[in-house]
């Protein structure tokens, strides 16, 4: 009975003792063994069973994947001293977890590490551009071209919002500034991001003036160029009135002219074979039409007409 | 089944015989005796079998795969249906839902509860869908992201906190875009945002190894800040205006000018009409003078003679006075007082 109440609990310990020495390296973690606090062996990168020295020997998991880093939205000034909340948020990884053990111990304290680093970093950037830059990554040809701007205006709004830099690069050079600073921590970044840039509320109210503004001149210049345009058709009215009244004058006058040559080559042909006979039945003929009950007429016997009443034997 | 007789075996244990019909105590007593050689031993034994099967047999619903690990590295991923896998311990099965198609809302109200923002969730729905435009103006807009698990393995294990990951990029990315664009084009333009956003979306979440196919980007109605909004309409208004006046000016013209085109196509006709009269009467007068001319030729005397007398007989009925002087009489005229006949008449 003794023996093998000996023998239960050797097994027992030895249950204990395996289960102990065994420890699990899960896919998305990494292990860095210590032993009595210092750093033994290469740390466990590959997932699966692990074994070690119970009790003396402490396995610390680490995350190996992609770690969040949000950073603290803040109020920061940007070179034309335009007040913005800038958010940005970042993404790191622990390569080298002995030295992530060795200094910063816990997640939580990285992220305090992060935050100093960082946050200044993305200050340091944001001050020293200005806003549109941070806003815009591309210098991408924007519609802002309301047809109410003139082209000085125009030519000031793209100097206005075309960019040097760009939010791309802002970003990475906030990543180029702080990765060396983290590198001693074992930590990586992956990349910085700006999450959100807002105007704090003082600047966002004098904002919705200007664009308030902006837009009344807009709808103005939409207004007066209706007036302009409607002017202009008007114009186009008379203008058109006058010449399409004008050409048809023109157009008559040249058709009757023309009519009247002809006619007139056509007198000139026939009465230019008697030009005295023509002359002396046409007077005729104006004797008929111009003469009439109103006309006297004094006539001497000497005439044509008369010259028989003297007698007929009258030779002139 | 093993999990029947455990079940028999608890509730026997449980009730200890009270209130059981004695033919059933005995039948239990049976089963005790049954059993009883094996001792306790056997008992741990069914304990244990019962605990393994039931951590080794799995169903994997139809839209679901499995992901199995083995000491915690990966080994296989499971179909739909019936499974097995060594006992918990040693494997340990997640199941994830590859075919739901997820969403995500973001900047309005029906929003979900959540806490990871260090912001208040009051003014979240407004910081979220605020943002800055490409000509520096604000512009409200709010958008739903829908995705789905395409890769179970890097959706599982490669990103620490996968649905941040993917909120905090929706809204670079959205951003990003809108950053790029006028207030103009936002308000306008929201499927050529989606687009774009998705675009850039999705390229940062392969990048990240997340394991995430986002399906759509959906816009929601974009619009300038509520104090803002009159003054965009007002433009709208003056659009409205402006055309209202050109088309009242194109009436105008309308009316004016197919009517002055008839008019001088009536004066042209006119001219012309009045051009065949002249013609035609100069042609008449012409032929008119050439025949008279013809006869007038053979006999010159004689014709003018009778054409001035033809003249004469015409004339002479229609005229008022007519005075015969002898051509002999001389200084007559001062009696003859023209003027003051006429003015007596």
């Amino acid at each position: 009975m003794k023996t093998k109440g000996i023998i239960l609990i050797a097994i027992i310990i030895a249950i204990l003792i395996g289960f102990s020495s065994a420890y699990i390296v899960d896919e998305t973690e990494q292990v860095v063994v210590t032993q009595l606090g210092k750093v033994v062996g290469t740390p466990k990168k590959e997932p699966g069973l692990y074994f070690r020295i119970p009790f003396i020997q402490t396995p610390n998991a680490l995350p190996k994947n992609l770690l969040e880093w949000d950073g603290d939205p803040g109020q920061i000034p940007t070179m034309e001293k335009t007040y913005i909340w800038v958010d940005t948020f970042a993404r790191w990884k622990i390569v080298d977890p002995v030295k992530f053990l060795e200094t910063v111990k816990s997640l939580t304290s990285a992220r305090g590490r992060l935050d100093d680093i960082i946050d200044p970093a993305v200050r340091n950037f944001i001050t020293s551009y200005r806003l549109i830059e941070a806003v815009r990554t591309t210098n991408r040809e924007m519609d802002i071209v309301e047809m109410g701007m003139d082209a000085k205006t125009q030519e000031d709004h793209k100097t206005t919002y075309s960019i040097s830099t760009g939010r791309d690069k802002i970003t990475k050079g906030i990543m180029e500034q702080a990765m060396p600073k983290l590198a001693k921590f074992g930590i990586e970044l992956v990349d910085v991001k700006i999450k959100r840039i807002n105007y704090v509320e003082e600047v966002r109210k004098s904002v919705y003036g200007r664009m308030i503004a902006e837009r009344s001149q807009i709808a103005e210049k939409f207004r007066s160029e209706g007036k302009g345009e409607a002017r202009k058709i008007l114009g186009e009215k008379e203008r058109d009135l006058k010449l399409i009244t004008s050409e048809a004058y023109r157009k008559a006058q040249e058709i009757k002219g023309k009519a009247d040559a002809e006619a007139t080559i056509l007198y000139a042909k026939a009465y230019g074979i008697d030009p005295e006979f023509y002359s002396f039945i046409r007077t005729l003929e104006i004797y008929n039409q111009a003469l009439d009950k109103e006309s006297s007429l004094l006539l001497s016997t000497d005439s044509e007409f008369f010259k028989y009443l003297k007698g007929y034997s009258f030779k002139p | 089944m093993n999990w029947d007789w455990e079940k028999l075996k608890e509730r026997q244990d449980r009730k200890g015989g009270k209130g059981i019909p004695p033919q059933m105590g005995e039948f239990f007593e049976k089963i005790k005796e049954l059993k009883l050689p094996g001792g306790p031993l056997i008992i741990i034994i069914v304990i244990l079998a019962i605990f393994f099967g039931y951590s080794t047999i799995f169903k994997i619903e139809y839209d679901e795969v499995g992901i199995v690990q083995r000491f915690g590295e990966y080994v296989r991923t499971c179909q739909p249906g019936l499974n097995f896998k060594l006992p918990a311990g040693i494997e340990k099965l997640t199941k994830v839902r590859v075919t739901y198609i997820y969403k995500e809302e973001f900047g309005f109200r029906s929003s979900r509860i959540d806490a990871r923002d260090r912001f208040s969730s009051e003014s979240e729905n407004i910081n979220v869908s605020l943002m800055l435009t490409g000509d520096l103006n604000v512009a409200i807009v709010p958008w739903i992201v829908q995705y789905r698990i395409k890769d179970p393995f890097n959706y599982l294990f490669k990103v620490q906190d996968i649905r941040k990951l993917l909120v905090d990029m929706s809204e670079a990315a959205m951003r990003l875009v809108v950053g790029d664009r006028s207030v103009n084009e936002v308000i306008n333009k929201r499927n050529e945002i989606a687009v774009e956003a998705r675009g850039v979306l999705q390229k940062e979440m392969d990048n990240a190894e997340s394991g995430i196919h986002i399906v759509t980007i959906e816009m929601k109605k974009t619009n300038v800040p509520g104090p803002v909004q009159p003054s965009f309409n007002e433009v709208n208004q003056a659009i409205q205006e402006k055309e209202t006046m050109i088309y009242q000016a194109k009436e105008d013209y309308n009316k004016a000018v197919p009517a002055a085109r008839g008019e001088a196509e009536r004066t042209i006709k006119a001219a012309e009409g009045y051009g065949l009269d002249r013609v035609n009467r100069a042609k008449g007068d012409a032929s008119r003078f050439m025949a008279i001319y013809t006869e007038y030729a053979k006999a010159k005397d004689v014709t003018k003679r009778r054409l001035y007398l033809e003249m004469l007989r015409e004339l002479f009925p229609k005229l008022g006075e007519k005075f015969i002087i002898d051509a002999d009489q001389k200084n007559l005229l001062p009696f003859l007082n023209l003027g003051k006949q006429k003015g007596a008449k």
